[in-house]
């Protein structure tokens, strides 16, 4: 059965009179942040508790996807925006469970669950006002922690699939047109212009032509497509409808990979729904054109993020990219024309596709329109995952969003691009947040990855770990990649255990250099990035490892050692009630002493310390 | 047809054909590991990379795949050219410090000194692919492959164990340019990749040649009766 656009208003009213007839709706987050937190324990507490106490007829309890605000999972939110509860059940279920059911019989906001921002005594009861989510722009993310993603009836009652019904009366030039003008850049990383691949992807001759998502998200610390996927999967394949039509692909993949079970459960689930409506397979919304979709489940190997390495993987070879001097647009999937595009790309289509261009032109920068999605995580006090407007500031997005750096320490540096990104330092943070302009000081876009690092972070030994990672995951097809990475580990590693040489820093710059000529794709082209940034903004650390042999920071065990300044320490002892070794000793009141035999280095009692009586030698 | 020019001469050559052959053919010297005629090209050792200008940009690119395009430059000898060679070569004999031809190379473009610990576990193997390519595509039996990633890629028969596909042909041990894989043959049994294949006796000189593995498989796939084949070549 082929559904109308009618047919799609009628199943908004039946599911928007269905969810009026509660007084309130209860949204517990369900995304893998927030599960792994308590989540599901607390979604069946509170359905069973709302059972037992004859409260079905006025609560409704609802499974979404991620809401954001992962740090302070589970977030049960109440109403639409009216009061978000966080840490729900984190010390006691039951209790939470009742303080939830009492906000709806008493009316009584359970100040215990509101949030409060680290270090300040307000609390906030809309999410609105909490500046985590006051600074973002939700876009792509407007229905994640909304609707039931399972539900396709949530996702059409929320304005969904509407779009190709607007796209199929356009032409397939018309829609290419729109998404050009609308300057929608690759979310993936590369930040190329979406329309102007499309267009490429049609004109190109051969059939049959395939369209394809990249869900194969392997940065450290990113969840940004994972939780897309989670949270809103329809999304996704709405805007792949609307893509095959316009470059006249009839069949789609979604790549997602292994390691993440519930994106692919809930997209499966999405696209046999969307097929039992007829949004899927054939005649699409009986438009005459057919078009399918089907997941393929990467094993997780980094490097297949990279587009021709993913293709390799879906052909059923091993993810080992190619040189891509005939475009994957002409030559791609099975050597026929292929359009490979992020999974929150595709989902930024039926929103542009639905509001139009002076809409989308509207919210960004000149060269970079839109938003896009970071997870912001490392050293700030609200980790978790943010959309907001191109041209924000790193700062407002760290020191406004995040909440600034935890505890009393400086920011030292935010590492964006994912493991071949760039260390961004303090004097860039008000550098607007775009394609270009994180390019231009040595870092990227990526897909959105976001590591904030403070003082006691070690910058040399933040490189040593990407470039660690990056060694594992080099698919070890081309000489510079397989082995120059590893060799440049090796330098790191050196330079780490205060073995290094200060030739190393233009050895490490040559090497870098020769990755980045050399290298087939862009794993290995952009893997010498940590590196080189690194040196370029932090050559005094590289320079205190080398000829002082210290870390400023006390992260490189090697050249660590911690020691005790005896007119700064009270003898509080909290650093020796802390000490996993027992190397701290002395008398209570009375200054304490490490006894450096025992010692491992650690740096506990340097980061307890309420008094800055603890130095890093 | 296309018009292109190599350090400066004016070449015309077929559109899409591999720089490499344009350059070799117009009499430019440059280096390939992974290269072979009947093989192809996979892009893999990135020693044949020239430096191209087109439309602007400049990039560095593996002759062996970049397809001749209209009005484009190549450099087969500039300093980017020269830095990725070097460190390839340099790279690669820290690898294989025991093979002659990485080490020879290595001299050619004054790779002096190997600033790594080299390596005492990879053998003579560069991870060129040949032996994998000439065993699926020349062979046809695919006997070899690789398997892991990064510095653990290795090459060799499913699992390390013998291969029950390998005919014991030893195309492998000829493509093979470090010279890294080792057929032995003694008392008429023939050891490669670690299996045991008994030889034939030819009727006639009565001497060992081929496997008797291979001749039956020849036998199977080209319809040719086994009585032929036991009589080795010199014989026939």
């Amino acid at each position: 059965m082929a559904l109308s656009l009618e047919h799609l208003d009628t199943i908004t009213s039946a599911f928007n009179a269905r969810e009026k007839a509660f007084e309130k709706i209860m949204r517990v987050c369900c995304g893998t942040g927030c599960i792994t937190s308590g989540a599901n324990r607390v979604y069946e507490n509170l359905l069973s508790a709302v059972d037992r106490e004859g409260l079905s007829s006025r609560i409704l309890v609802k499974k979404t996807g991620c809401h954001g605000l992962c740090e302070r999972g589970p977030i049960v939110m109440l109403g639409k925006d009216e009061i978000l509860y966080q840490s729900v059940g984190k010390r006691d279920v039951a209790a939470d469970v009742n303080l939830l059911l009492k906000t709806v019989t008493e009316g009584k906001v359970a100040d215990a669950l509101l949030f409060k921002a680290a270090g300040k005594k307000e609390k906030y009861v809309s999410p609105l006002e909490i500046p985590f989510y006051k600074g973002q722009k939700r876009i792509v993310l407007s229905m994640n922690g909304v609707i039931n993603p399972e539900e396709i009836d949530d996702y059409i009652a929320h304005g969904g699939y509407r779009a190709p019904f607007r796209a199929f009366r356009m032409s397939s030039e018309e829609i290419i047109d729109w998404v050009t003008k609308g300057g929608l850049r690759g979310r993936g990383g590369g930040g190329f212009l979406t329309g102007r691949k499309w267009h490429s992807a049609s004109a190109a001759r051969g059939s049959p032509k395939y369209i394809l998502a990249n869900g194969d998200e392997g940065d450290p610390g990113a969840f940004m497509d994972r939780s897309l996927m989670e949270g809103n999967p329809h999304a996704i394949i709405e805007g792949m409808i609307i893509g095959g039509y316009a470059i006249g692909s009839n069949q789609g993949y979604i790549y997602v990979r292994d390691e993440y079970p519930l994106a692919v459960a809930r997209l499966s689930k999405a696209i046999e729904q969307a097929r039992s409506y007829g949004m899927l397979g054939q005649n699409v919304f009986g438009s005459g054109f057919n078009f399918d979709v089907e997941i393929y489940r990467g094993g997780g190997a980094f490097v297949c993020g990279e587009s021709t390495a993913l293709m390799s993987s879906v052909e059923g070879k091993s993810g080992e990219p190619r040189d891509k001097y005939v475009h994957t647009v002409e030559q791609g999937l099975w050597d026929k024309p292929t359009n490979l595009n992020n999974v929150e790309t595709w989902a930024n289509v039926p929103h542009i596709i639905n509001n139009g261009l002076d809409w989308y032109t509207s919210i960004g920068t000149k060269q970079s329109k839109g938003t896009k999605i970071f997870s912001l995580v490392g050293k700030v006090n609200n980790t978790g995952l943010i959309e907001v407007p191109m041209g924000i500031t790193l700062r407002e997005i760290i020191f406004e969003l995040g909440g600034g750096i935890r505890g009393k320490r400086q920011f030292k540096a935010v590492q964006t691009g994912g493991p071949s990104g760039g260390c961004i330092p303090e004097q860039h943070l008000d550098m607007p947040v775009d394609f270009d302009s994180l390019t231009s000081i040595g870092s990227m876009m990526g897909s959105g990855g976001m590591i904030v690092m403070d003082e006691r972070n070690c910058m040399v030994d933040v490189a040593r770990y990407f470039l660690r990672f990056l060694t594992e995951e080099s698919c070890g097809k081309c000489v510079p990649c397989r082995e120059g990475t590893r060799r440049m580990y090796e330098i790191m590693d050196r330079i780490c255990k205060g073995a290094g040489k200060i030739e190393d820093l233009m050895h490490l710059e040559e090497l870098g250099k020769a990755l980045q000529w050399g290298a087939i794709c862009g794993l290995g082209q952009s893997a010498p990035n940590p590196v080189l940034s690194t040196i370029r903004y932090f050559t005094d650390e590289y320079k205190a490892h080398i000829i002082e042999g210290r870390c400023p920071a006390g992260v490189c065990k090697e050249i660590t050692t911690f020691s005790i300044v005896e007119e700064k320490c009270t003898g509080c002892m909290r650093c020796s009630a802390e000490c996993p070794m027992g190397a701290i000793v002395g008398e209570k009141k009375k200054p304490q002493k490490i006894d450096d035999l025992r010692c491992i280095t650690c740096g506990i009692c340097y980061d307890v310390c309420p008094f800055d009586a603890i130095k890093i030698g | 047809m296309v018009q292109l020019s190599i350090n400066g001469k004016k070449i015309t050559a077929e559109e899409g054909e591999a720089l490499l052959k344009i350059a070799r053919r117009e009499g430019f010297v440059i280096p390939t590991l992974c290269y072979h005629e009947q093989l192809g090209s996979s892009g893999r050792c990135r020693l044949c990379v020239v430096e191209v200008h087109d439309s602007g940009r400049k990039r560095v690119v593996a002759s062996c795949l970049y397809p001749a395009k209209e009005g484009i430059e190549v450099f087969t000898d500039s300093e980017e050219v020269r830095l990725v060679r070097r460190t390839v070569l340099e790279l690669l004999l820290a690898r294989n410090p025991s093979a002659e031809l990485i080490q020879n190379l290595a001299k050619q473009h004054g790779v002096t000194e190997v600033r790594y610990t080299p390596d005492q576990d990879k053998g003579k193997c560069i991870l060129c692919n040949l032996c994998v390519r000439c065993c699926k595509d020349i062979v046809g039996v695919s006997a070899l492959g690789m398997s892991g990633k990064g510095p653990m890629k290795k090459v060799g028969p499913p699992f390390d164990e013998p291969a029950e596909t390998c005919i014991g042909c030893g195309a492998c041990v000829v493509i093979c340019p470090t010279g890294h894989i080792v057929m032995e043959e003694e008392n008429g049994v023939r050891t490669v990749w670690q299996k045991k294949f008994e030889l034939a006796t030819c009727p006639k000189c009565k001497r060992y040649h081929l496997p008797l593995f291979q001749l039956e498989w020849i036998s199977k796939t080209r319809k040719i009766p086994m009585e032929e084949l036991m009589v080795c070549e010199d014989c026939r």
